[in-house]
């Protein structure tokens, strides 16, 4: 895994230049702001798995953040952990909408999550009818459930986690994993063998939109605000993100470890950046150069370490 | 023109003249389309020479040997479905406007609209490619090697898809292209047609020259014996075994025009070889079966009990465990172990509460790993970096892992190296001996003749004949195979 080697590189280089990036209470806090990131990529995994994009990620984070940010504004009374599950459940539904014009309308996966991507965030507006929920609109149980820390370590990074042993076992021991991985791979095969891509296809963009939505409630209650604009661009990340991790966009390979590392990486490039003194209208530009350059030199090694396996390995 | 000796073929001399036609004659694996792409530029001799119009001729790509003047047209002709009939004309070279680098579309669709009329077809050069029937994309291919200037035109099987009436119509443009002169090399499996068009021939045999002449001076039955015969040059190890009752049953089987009241029966421990040129309809048979193509008209019957299929892996259930004829496309996951691969079809049985028990998938795919003989560093290694004979193993032991009573298999040892495709019919003999009902699609007629004990022979896609081991002999297949009536 080249990207971790680079992330390595990169922390100590950073280090060089601003000691205090080093920090262990600043490392902490950048492992912690990946956990969004991190999040919604693996939401994304499974979607790239089988050969497609899901658009409609971050559409979903500002939909679901909305959705529980103006329950929580107007029933503060509700606990503050029943916001998980809430969540959970909205994404499903949205990503069930994405699985069903993917599965029984047809639709390549890029172009049904198109349509929900604007149909999502026109929501926001729909339900918001325009207003922000800010941070003194939120209960405080609601706000602490980024930030609150167990063994020093904050819920979100618990949370995400948790979230990546979930989906750890779910591609590696289960039934349903082994069958998106077979029918990413080579579709026709894994139709002669029984698999059903249907039932793969909506799992792959359930389980994107609610871990999706699980992110957008971390998110609005980290920032504390809810708008219509929340994680515009973010999917694009997540799809970087992957990249960097090694998941072959075109399907059929890639590890929840390896999105891990993208999302990691990523992380430390946005947290650098501001450390760094770069100016704010440089930090976008510079952010896509260095992760195409990543990209770029990931895709590469591997490449490389792929070809001398087998014609080593060859039988 | 002549092309004498080229090795890869074992010495095969052919000439072609100037405005002829000449029949080039063989079963499938011949080496027939091995000659061709010899001679377009695909493939390089390793000894011989083509001379062509008096010059020796080296080609190191199909480009070369456009320019040159030999164009072939394959059976199924390489389209570009978004194409205009203009576009696709001129894909090779494409006229410029004088002095750039820019298309010049006028003087394409001027052209285009001679060559269309030169053979007779009415169509305008702007249609898409996608929109024409088989007959008038052939038709476009004749029109696209007359805007290379073709001197030497090879058609391969250009008749398979073609009605009666577009067939003359064919014919009558390649008997005025020949009156111009221009040689025609023409590959086909029907004897009525060959002899309706050709003036001389040349018959291939296990890569070799059998037999050349003048048509009118032979006979199909000459021509039937001539591509007969060949030598039983591997060891096909099928074994006596006690052959049971009726397993799977097909009767009346018909689609359109593909294939029409195909009836067969397969037995326990029996091996059913089903035998027929390209495009004779057996693959298409099986996936109508399975479910995976529609079906028209007929039933299947398993023990007896009448089932439609809805797709493959509903058969899988009923016993039935169909092995399609490409492992890369259809039977291979490259990315995926070994061990995953096997395990495929079953992870539902292999799974507990929707995890899989890895200590079953482990036994499992030791068990017909090592059945198969599978050469692997382990059986974690992906299979894409196995080698093309073992990944068929894996493919086979997928199936087999499945406990079928009836295995299809497709082409079992298509493309694979002689051990292990003499490994594989070992299995099929084992399997067979434990009661196993096998059927194998073969295009190979020594293996068909070697590991069956019935062989079942279509002819565009009617059962021509159903042949006992004891009485089929290579004449009597070929002869139902190419149509020919005893």
């Amino acid at each position: 895994m080249s990207v971790a080697v680079l992330i390595v590189l990169m922390t100590l280089a950073i280090g060089l230049r601003a000691p205090s990036f080093l920090r262990f209470g600043n490392l902490v806090g950048v492992v912690g702001d990946t956990s969004v990131l991190a999040i919604v990529s693996l939401a994304q995994l499974g979607v790239i798995l089988i050969g497609g994009i899901d658009l409609s990620v971050a559409s979903t984070m500002a939909l679901a953040g909305m959705i529980v940010a103006l329950t929580n504004q107007h029933n503060p009374q509700i606990p503050a952990w029943a916001y998980l599950p809430m969540s959970l459940g909205i994404g499903a539904a949205l990503g069930a909408v994405n699985g069903v014009l993917v599965a029984w309308g047809r639709l390549p996966p890029i172009v049904a999550s198109l349509g929900t991507m604007s149909i999502y965030r026109g929501a926001v507006f729909l339900i918001s009818k325009g207003q922000w929920v800010t941070a003194h609109e939120m209960s405080a149980g609601f706000r602490r459930i980024p930030e609150g820390k167990l063994l020093g370590l904050p819920y979100m990074l618990w949370i995400a986690i948790a979230v990546a042993i979930f989906y750890f076992i779910l591609m590696r021991y289960t039934r349903s994993g082994r069958d998106v991985y077979a029918f990413g791979g080579n579709a026709s095969a894994a139709r002669y063998a029984g698999v059903n891509e249907r039932k793969v296809e909506m799992l792959v963009f359930v389980v994107s939109g609610a871990l999706a939505a699980l992110a957008g409630l971390i998110y609005v209650s980290r920032y504390g605000i809810a708008q219509s604009e929340t994680a515009t661009g973010y999917e694009l990340n997540t799809v970087a993100a992957a990249v960097l991790g090694g998941v072959n966009i075109a399907g059929g390979s890639g590890t929840v470890l390896g999105v891990l590392l993208g999302s990691l990486f990523i992380g430390v490039v946005n947290n650098a950046l501001p450390v760094l003194r770069m100016s704010p209208f440089l930090e976008m530009l510079i952010q896509g150069i260095i992760i195409l350059t990543a990209v770029v030199a990931n895709t590469v090694a591997d490449m490389r370490a792929k070809k001398s396996l087998s014609s080593g390995r060859r039988l | 023109m002549y092309f004498p000796g080229i090795k890869a073929l074992d010495e095969v001399d052919l000439s072609v003249r100037e405005g002829e036609v000449h029949a080039l004659i063989g079963e499938n694996g011949a080496g027939k389309s091995t000659l061709v792409k010899v001679l377009t530029g695909i493939y390089r001799p390793t000894a011989g020479t083509i001379a062509f119009q008096g010059r020796e001729m080296r080609f190191s790509d199909t480009t070369e040997a456009q320019r040159a003047g030999i164009v072939a047209i394959h059976q199924e002709p390489v389209i570009f479905p978004q194409l205009s009939v203009a576009a696709e004309s001129f894909t090779e070279q494409m006229p410029r406007r004088s002095g750039t680098r820019l298309v010049d579309w006028g003087t394409i669709r001027k052209r285009t609209r001679e060559l269309l009329s030169k053979v007779e077809l009415d169509i305008d050069p702007d249609t898409s490619m996608g929109s024409l029937s088989v007959a008038q994309r052939h038709m476009v291919g004749i029109a696209r090697a007359l805007s290379m200037n073709a001197k030497l035109l090879i058609m391969d099987e250009p008749t398979s898809a073609l009605s009666i009436r577009e067939t003359e119509d064919l014919f009558r443009i390649v008997r005025q292209l020949k009156a111009e002169g221009t040689a025609i090399l023409f590959i086909s499996h029907k004897f009525e047609e060959l002899f309706a068009i050709s003036d001389r021939y040349t018959v291939l045999r296990d890569g070799k020259n059998v037999g050349a002449g003048v048509m009118a001076d032979t006979d199909t039955d000459a021509l039937v014996r001539l591509m007969a015969g060949r030598s039983f040059s591997q060891l096909f190890p099928k074994r006596q075994t006690e052959i049971g009752e009726g397993v799977l049953e097909v009767r009346h089987f018909s689609s359109g025009s593909i294939f029409k009241n195909v009836s067969f029966e397969v037995k326990r421990g029996e091996i059913l070889g089903f035998f027929g040129l390209v495009g004779a309809g057996r693959s298409e048979v099986m996936r109508a079966m399975l479910g995976l193509d529609p079906l028209e008209r007929g039933e299947v019957r398993v023990r007896g009990n009448a089932v439609r299929f809805k797709n493959p892996h509903h058969a899988l259930r009923m016993g039935i465990a169909y092995v399609p004829e490409d492992r890369q496309t259809q039977g291979l996951v490259l990315q995926m172990s070994v061990a995953h691969n096997i395990c495929m079809p079953q992870t539902a049985s292999l799974s507990r509460g929707g995890f899989i028990a890895k200590k079953q998938e482990a036994r499992l795919t030791q068990e017909y790993g090592s059945r198969m003989e599978i050469r692997a560093a382990g059986w974690d290694v992906e299979a894409l970096n196995l080698s093309g004979g073992n990944q068929q193993k894996v493919v086979l032991a997928k199936w087999l892992a499945t406990k079928p009573r009836i295995l299809i298999l497709d082409e079992p040892t298509k493309g694979i190296d002689v051990g292990t495709k003499s490994a594989v019919h070992g299995f099929m003999s084992s399997l067979a001996a434990e009661g196993i009902a096998i059927i194998m699609i073969s295009s190979e007629l020594p293996e068909v003749l070697g590991m069956s004990d019935r062989i079942v022979v279509m002819h565009e896609g009617t059962v021509s004949a159903v042949l006992d081991r004891a009485d089929a002999t290579e004449e009597k297949v070929l002869r139902a195979a190419t149509g020919v009536s005893a």
